[in-house]
Parts: C-alpha cells; structure tokens; sequence
C-alpha cells in the first residue's frame, strides 16, 4: 500500500475522485474521460518502454500491460527510467512501482516473460494499441510481424533508428496504414552511435504522443 | 508502375513481393513489407502479388531502445 494511503484509503487527504480531478487538471479537456478507460501495452521496459509507460499514465492511460523479462542493470540508468537502488529487480516490477508512486490508481499488468510469436496474441491481444519498445531489431521484426497478422484491424506505433547524438529534427512519426514508426529510420545501435538519454526519450515520447492521438481519435495524421 | 518508398519501379504481370525486393536490392534481413498499407507476411513473399499502380513501403528495423 501507498505511504500516502491513510485509513479511509485517501491520499494526501484527498479521495480517488478528487486525486484524479487535480492531478489531470491540465490535461487537455474531455482526454481523461476516453483515455482512462483504455489499455495499451507496451512491449520491453527499458529505454523506449519505460518513458513511454511514465507518458502515458500522465496522459491519463490508466490500463497498462508491460511485458520484458529483463532484470535493471546499472548499464540501463542512462536512459531509463530506473533508480540505482532498483539495480537487479525485474525491470517489469520496479517499473510498476515507479509508476503506482507517480498514480497509484492506474492498473499495471507486469508481465515477466520473453515475448515471442506463440504468447503476443495472448499476452497483449486485450490491449486497444501495442507499443514496441524493444532494443534488438530481430525482437522488432518479430513483434510487428507478430502483431500485424493476429491484430490487422489494430495499430501498432514501433520505433527505429534512435540511436547516437543531436538530429533530433530527424526524428519522425511515418504511418504506413496501422504501423506507425518513430524515429530517423537510419541511426543503428552498435559501439559506434551509442544511446543517448534524450534521443531515446524523444522518441518514447513520440511514441506515446502517437498512441495517445491514436487512442482518442482512432486514427493519426501523417 | 507502382510506387515503392517513394520511388517510381517498372510494374509487369505477377510481380511477387521477394521478386520487387530482389529488383530494389533491399537484402536487410529484418524488413516489414507493407502493399496499399496491408501487411505482407515474410511467409507471403512468393506468392503475394503486387498489383499494377501499388504503393509500397519497405522497413528496414534498425536495432536501439
């Protein structure tokens, strides 16, 4: 239970209704009241996923599903949204706790598993939209391929090409149909580029602007 | 003539996904292949015809999250 919980299960002496009403105050009018009936998902917890995830319950998305099966390396505290004390926990649960400090009335779904083509459909079928937030492009491939034959009527909003410093104009939201891909489409992860925290972010967060324009429109410009 | 990230390609009669791909010199391994915005399956690749006029969209994933 929350430090901030009191006996009548207040927090701060307010009661859910009131939390809710303040804490989205600024949200753009009418949002709330579609996104917090919504789920999306949100495949990998680490660079993308983890900022994408903190995105969207501050957007108001109160039904999230995240799946890695990764443990917090102290390697990932450049980018991601951990805290050094959260070092060998499983991504998935130290992210849930991160984000019930920032809510803690949304519904997380921690799934500690490695996502592959037989448990997609399962794992994430209930979600309204998937975000991929994976590292490795085969994982990529994979999801997208994965998510695209099971859920054809339903989009999916990836990310590729993220990788090394400054070009932040470089990095685009380009629809193909359901499949929205973020990023500049050309910058690889090796020893070479790099991953730097505000690229990374940039694009988890055009991801998440992505779903959520998704979520409440049921479509996206291009 | 269909259309293929943009790019003008010559059209002919059953024209499959892995033959317009062998014509671009797209050789990633990790594409998504997208006809009019429908998804091909890489299972699909032999025997998707691309019809006259089609606008493609090759992906090609680059790894970092």
């Amino acid at each position: 239970m929350n430090k901030f919980n009191d006996l009548n299960g207040k927090i701060n002496g307010m009661t859910q209704c009131e939390f809710e009403a303040e804490f989205y105050r600024r949200n753009p009018p009418g949002s709330l009241a579609v996104l917090k009936n919504k789920t999306a998902a949100i495949a990998g917890a680490g660079g993308l996923g983890s900022n994408v995830a903190a995105a969207l319950i501050r957007s108001g998305v109160y039904n999230l599903i995240i799946a890695d099966f990764d443990m917090v390396e102290l390697s990932n505290l450049n980018r991601q949204q951990f805290f050094y004390d959260q070092i060998g926990a499983p991504k998935v649960s130290a992210l849930k706790e991160n984000l019930l400090k920032i809510n803690p009335f949304v519904r997380i779904t921690a799934v500690a598993e490695k996502i592959c083509e037989s448990n997609v459909k399962e794992i994430f079928g209930r979600a309204d939209i998937l975000i991929e937030a994976f590292d490795r492009a085969e994982m990529k491939a994979m999801l997208i391929e994965s998510w695209c034959a099971a859920f054809p009527d339903k989009f999916i909003v990836a990310a590729s090409g993220l990788a090394g410093t400054g070009r932040g104009n470089a990095i685009k939201a380009a629809v193909y149909g359901r499949l929205v891909l973020c990023g500049d489409q050309t910058t690889e992860a090796n020893e070479t580029t790099g991953l730097i925290a505000p690229r990374v972010a940039m694009t988890a967060a055009l991801e998440a602007n992505c779903a959520v324009e998704i979520l409440l429109s049921g479509g996206i410009g291009n | 003539m269909i259309e293929v990230n943009g790019q003008e390609v010559a059209w002919r009669e059953n024209l499959s996904v892995r033959e317009l791909l062998q014509i671009c010199k797209y050789s990633f391994p990790l594409l998504i292949v997208k006809v009019n915005d429908e998804f091909v399956a890489r299972s699909d690749y032999d025997n998707f015809k691309i019809p006259d006029g089609s606008n493609v969209s090759v992906v090609h994933l680059m790894s970092g999250g």
